[in-house]
């Protein structure tokens, strides 16, 4: 019989070229938009209480580089750990669900309540029950939670119903104790539900990365309010206090190199784990 | 010369309604006879899906049986392949994985399953693609991977559910004989639902045809004779008159059910 020819090595495996366009143009525009305002700030002379020049914050992240880079250890250990929780937390949650079907009606409801409630309108009271660096990293944890459980939940709930029927064929033991069904189950969940549900569970990741320093924020603010704090959004509201704003400006712009640091980072790991086989993670010319 | 072939497995007045009313299945019986290619031909709806997997054991008949002839034994499974009509592959994993998986569940390591792999793999053609993903694959070849994984645990039942309705017809054509190949070298009987009259003359050693929903038998045709199925097979007047027959049977069961 015939015989199909082998695919091509290279296909898939190609690298990625991106346009320089890409990077050219972004980088054109930031710089031109970092050169009006400087020349804005320059011309207008705006005092830099009112708005700092690019320059002045650029020297004033030099010149207070201990404090800022200990606020920002402080920050990215409660986003990562908060993070981190929300992944052990959520998974195991979202497993526990779809094994059973009374654990996920008893439970589901309760942690939408949780996601829908504004965490900010939280974080006061975590501050009155908590120490304080407890009330930032349960708060971080509650933001970031929900996006991994109802991701994880969706991937685990989204394998291909024939490959279950399959399952079925082969998998199930004919004797239906509770025992043995939990038993397939689990096998179930190991097999097909654990890959099924990778793709979804890395992109709520993504998500809940950038939510998880979100929620560390509002909570360094609402603690910080309060007179007490060291994270970078405790900066900012001292800054703000004390009228000191090239220094709130150099906090945020370590504040949004965060964020994108986290979510590339978070990025590069779904690349990794899905490059073999999933369609998101494929370049557009195969 | 031929002592008439043994019932491998029997259905009798068989129902199935659906939890939401539907009635899928009225009174259906047939036997399946060991060694022959049975075709369930019918109009999309009449219920040939939902008949293979109560033959499969995935679903329950709501009354009626699904008897295996002989041994009293209860447990079939292993001695099922199934084909649906997509080919259903695990796309994370890689076609060796994805031929692996029955026997995977039935407890059999990666390591002792790896020559029965290659040989299912090889019975389809496909040996050296164990190691390429199915995104790498067309439609037929998926379809190839499919069938090894039915093949892998050398089942004497192979139940098919419109397994190439999705397909060109030249691979359509190529997997026909290619299955009748299979068939052949393995000995297994073959259970085959499709809509197509064509397929079902070209393949088949019997054709039930089935009635609008709900479901039943209304016509047993015999397949052709033992004529060497191949292009010209496909061209001779005893398939052509195998088609026509297939046709009016088919016709008669849509009216009959409008009367």
């Amino acid at each position: 019989m015939s015989r199909p020819s082998r695919p091509q090595p290279s296909e898939g495996k190609r690298p990625r070229r991106i346009d320089p366009l890409r990077l050219l143009l972004p980088a054109l525009v930031f710089l031109a938009g970092i050169g009006a305002w400087e020349g804005y700030v320059r011309a207008a002379a705006v005092p830099p209480y009112i708005l700092p020049a690019p320059s002045l914050i650029a020297r004033t992240m030099v010149a207070d580089w201990t404090l800022l880079w200990g606020s920002l250890l402080t920050t990215l250990t409660t986003t990562i750990l908060g993070l981190g929780l929300a992944v052990v937390g959520g998974v195991a949650l979202a497993v526990l669900l779809s094994l059973s079907r009374i654990v996920e009606y008893s439970l589901y409801p309760f942690a939408v309540v949780l996601q829908v409630t504004p965490v900010i309108a939280i974080a006061p009271l975590l501050l009155i029950y908590m120490p304080q660096d407890a009330a930032v990293l349960a708060c971080a944890w509650l933001v970031a939670f929900f996006p991994v459980l109802s991701n994880t939940m969706l991937g685990l709930q989204s394998v291909d119903r024939n490959l279950l029927e399959l399952f079925d064929l082969y998998g199930t033991s004919p004797s239906q104790t509770v025992r043995s069904r939990l038993r397939s189950r689990l096998k179930a969940l190991w097999i097909l539900r654990r890959p099924a549900a990778l793709p979804p569970f890395l992109a709520g990741l993504r998500i809940a990365g950038g939510l998880s320093l979100i929620g560390a924020v509002v909570a360094e603010m609402a603690a910080g309010s309060a007179g007490a704090g060291s994270g970078l959004a405790y900066r900012i509201i001292e800054s703000q206090y004390r009228l000191n704003i090239p220094r709130l400006f150099a906090a945020l712009v370590l504040l949004a190199l965060t964020g994108v640091a986290l979510f590339l980072l978070l990025s590069a790991l779904s690349h990794l784990a899905l490059r073999r086989w999933h369609e998101s993670a494929l370049s557009s010319e195969t | 010369m031929q002592e008439p072939p043994a019932t491998l497995l029997r259905l009798q007045g068989v129902s199935k309604v659906f939890a939401n009313g539907v009635t899928a299945l009225r009174d259906l019986g047939f036997e399946i006879r060991t060694g022959e290619f049975l075709s369930l031909v019918g109009p999309s709806g009449c219920g040939k899906s939902t008949a293979l997997r109560l033959i499969a054991g995935i679903a329950k008949p709501t009354s009626g049986t699904v008897e295996w002839a002989g041994a009293e034994a209860t447990d079939h499974r292993s001695e099922i392949g199934f084909v649906f009509q997509e080919p259903t592959l695990m796309p994370w994993a890689n076609v060796a994985d994805n031929v692996w998986l029955p026997l995977r569940l039935r407890g059999v390591s990666r390591r002792d399953a790896m020559k029965r792999i290659h040989e299912s793999l090889a019975l389809v053609g496909l040996d050296d693609f164990a190691e390429a993903y199915p995104r790498e694959l067309s439609g037929g070849m998926k379809m190839r991977v499919s069938i090894a994984r039915a093949l892998s645990l050398r089942p004497r039942l192979l139940l098919m559910d419109e397994p190439f309705g999705a397909l060109d017809e030249i691979t359509r054509f190529r997997l026909n004989d290619d299955l009748l190949r299979l068939k052949r070298d393995l000995g297994c009987t073959v259970v085959f639902v499709t809509h197509s009259i064509y397929e079902s003359a070209y393949l088949s050693t019997r054709i039930l045809v089935m009635s609008p929903r709900p479901g039943r038998v209304i016509a047993e045709i015999p397949g052709a004779a033992s004529a060497p199925r191949d292009a010209d097979f496909r061209t001779s007047v005893g398939y052509a008159e195998l088609c026509g027959t297939v046709s009016k049977a088919l016709a008669a069961s849509a009216t009959g059910d409008a009367a």
